[in-house]
């Protein structure tokens, strides 16, 4: 019996390249303090419906490269294409999930959720029933009109996360979307992720500084190191789906962590 | 708003439960807004009393308290029209501050707001804004009655010059403060400019606006009155002018009360409209310091 990884990656294999890097690097020019090079040499094919997560020490520029990739900062060297096309800004078929949930807080949760909506003038009636699907599947349809700190911090994180989906993207880009919750949040997060994936198989891009969360969420582990910030190295996880919490105490996943532990230690960057 | 709106409890909330069992002087102490705030008035005309009757301070310096409720009740009896009574001169005195502070407030607001997005703008402007403002505006007075006459106009722009700046202060503060991440999320969904303007920019700012608009709706009654002082045929300042050169200190202390009264309903006014328009910034205060 073919295994469900086996399938997933045979999948990928035929799937097409979405995101693609060349050469790509990010210099901030800052005036008087000089030019901070965040990124530099960045090559990756990423495949429709791919889930790769991102990992790294703190300022080893993962933000940087997300920013890049939803287009709210330009490159200043190499090429970055987005179905083919040079990312030349914003657009409809990449949504962020930010570190902080950045709900407004006089809008309701339903409203909060529609803001995209408002902003690309879609029709709202036909987006409205939409939000509460996508909110009942995070268990949030009750906090449809309550306002945002009437929320725990990791059903505020949901909202976040639904705001992106409302825009149905091709790409969802997460930058570190649970660093701030506590640990039991933030595993129950981490397959609400697996879940969305799975059904909707949208490729995924996730940021994080924890080893464990880039393994347990990706088909693909980009490992960055800093000064410069580069990828490292890209490892595969052929870790079955669907997966559970279990897998983290299991050899092989143990291996993989081993694995990414080693290259980032190489690098210098977790002595 | 419905039955669960968030400001019926948002004060309630943060007050501390009290033992409301206890003795009665800890009863007092909890409840000190209604048992020794309103004392402290009572004494105070006390001692007002005492000093007329028992001391017999002259009427033309200090006038008892039944005389100026006399006056009060007069100047209050009379129709609205009448040019002799209170609510004629009250009327043109709020008719001005009112459009002094709507045109001053709006103008402040949206030159704040320019001024801040286009930095450019804000370099070449914002000095001689500066400069402006370290001006005493009041002493503009004389010269906005030669030009305007003794009409409301001159109070109105008066008016408008001095809660100008609190406005444009308040928008240009609040304008900086909104947190770069809301600008990203919004430029993520690719929001237009004016998008970002009303969606985000304004509303983020309304805290400081109001904090401004409480400060202007303060300035306002001082300009209009400033304005009739230096010339004017009604209003309440004016009305002032007239009763002290003819050392009538009783109606003087009547005009003072219908003052008062103006000042602190313009007050509520800003705080009721803040709490409507505001309500989440009060609770987001409460939410912070639960959260972190
Ligand atoms: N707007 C900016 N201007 C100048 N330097 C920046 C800016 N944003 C990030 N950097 C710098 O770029 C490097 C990478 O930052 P970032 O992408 O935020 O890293 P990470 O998200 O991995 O922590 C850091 O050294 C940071 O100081
Ligand atoms: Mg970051």
């Amino acid at each position: 019996m073919l295994s469900l990884s086996t399938q997933a990656i045979q999948a990928e294999a035929v799937s097409p390249v979405v995101l693609a890097a060349c050469g790509l690097g990010m210099t901030y020019r800052t005036g008087k303090f000089g030019d901070v090079v965040a990124l530099t040499g960045v090559n990756f094919d990423i495949r429709h419906g791919e889930l790769v997560s991102l990992v790294g020490p703190s300022g080893c520029g993962k933000s940087t490269l997300l920013r890049l990739m939803s287009g709210l900062i330009t490159s200043s060297e190499g090429s970055l294409l987005l179905g083919g096309e040079q990312v030349r800004g914003p657009g409809p078929k990449v949504a962020v999930v930010f570190q902080a949930p950045i709900l407004l807080p006089w809008r309701t949760i339903l409203q909060n959720v529609l803001l995209p909506v408002e902003f690309r003038e879609w029709p709202l009636q036909d987006y409205r029933e939409r939000a509460f699907e996508l909110l009942d599947t995070v268990g949030l349809a009750d906090f449809a009109n309550s306002y945002p700190h009437e929320l725990s911090g990791g059903m505020q994180q949901r909202a976040g996360i639904v705001r992106a989906l409302i825009q149905d993207p091709q790409i969802l880009l997460m930058d570190e979307p649970f660093g701030a919750l506590d640990a039991m949040t933030r595993e129950r997060m981490n397959l609400d992720v697996l879940r969305i994936w799975e059904k909707s198989r949208k490729t995924i891009v996730f940021v994080t500084h924890s080893i464990t969360e880039s393994i347990f969420l990706s088909n693909r582990v980009f490992v960055m190191t800093s000064r410069p910030g580069k990828i490292a190295d890209i490892i595969d996880v052929d870790l079955p789906f669907p997966r559970s919490l279990d897998l983290i105490n299991t050899p092989v996943f143990g291996d993989y962590v081993g694995r990414v532990r080693a290259c980032l230690q190489v690098s210098g960057d977790l002595s | 708003m419905s039955a669960c709106s968030p400001i019926a409890g948002g004060s309630g909330a943060s007050r501390a439960p009290v033992d409301s069992g206890g003795s009665p002087l800890r009863w007092v102490r909890a409840h000190m807004q209604w048992t020794l705030t309103p004392l402290l008035p009572l004494v105070m005309l006390a001692a007002w009393s005492l000093a007329c009757h028992q001391f017999g301070a002259p009427a033309y310096i200090l006038p008892s308290p039944e005389a100026v409720l006399d006056a009060l009740r007069d100047g209050l009896a009379r129709a609205p029209m009448d040019q002799g009574g209170l609510w004629f001169h009250a009327g043109i005195t709020i008719y001005e501050s009112l459009c002094g502070l709507v045109l001053g407030a709006v103008v402040g607001t949206l030159l704040g707001f320019a001024l801040a997005s286009f930095p450019a703008l804000d370099r070449v402007a914002y000095p001689v804004l500066v400069a402006f403002q370290a001006l005493p505006k009041v002493a503009l007075a004389p010269l906005l009655i030669i030009w305007f006459g003794l009409g409301y106009n001159g109070k109105i722009y008066i008016t408008a010059i001095i809660t100008f700046f609190p406005l444009l202060v308040s928008a240009m503060a609040g304008t900086h403060s909104v947190e770069s991440d809301r600008i990203d999320l919004a430029r993520s969904c690719n929001a237009r400019p004016m998008q970002i303007l009303r969606k985000i920019i304004i509303p983020s700012a309304m805290p400081y606006l109001f904090a401004g608009l409480n400060v202007a709706s303060s300035l306002a009654v001082l300009g209009a009155i400033v304005g009739e002082f230096v010339g004017a045929r009604a209003g309440l300042g004016m009305l002032l002018i007239q009763y002290n050169q003819a050392m009538q200190t009783a109606p003087v202390f009547a005009v003072l009360i219908v003052l008062g009264l103006i000042g602190f309903l313009f007050n509520y006014a800003v705080k009721v409209a803040e709490q409507h328009y505001c309500f989440w910034a009060q609770r987001r205060r409460h939410t912070l310091r639960a959260g972190s």
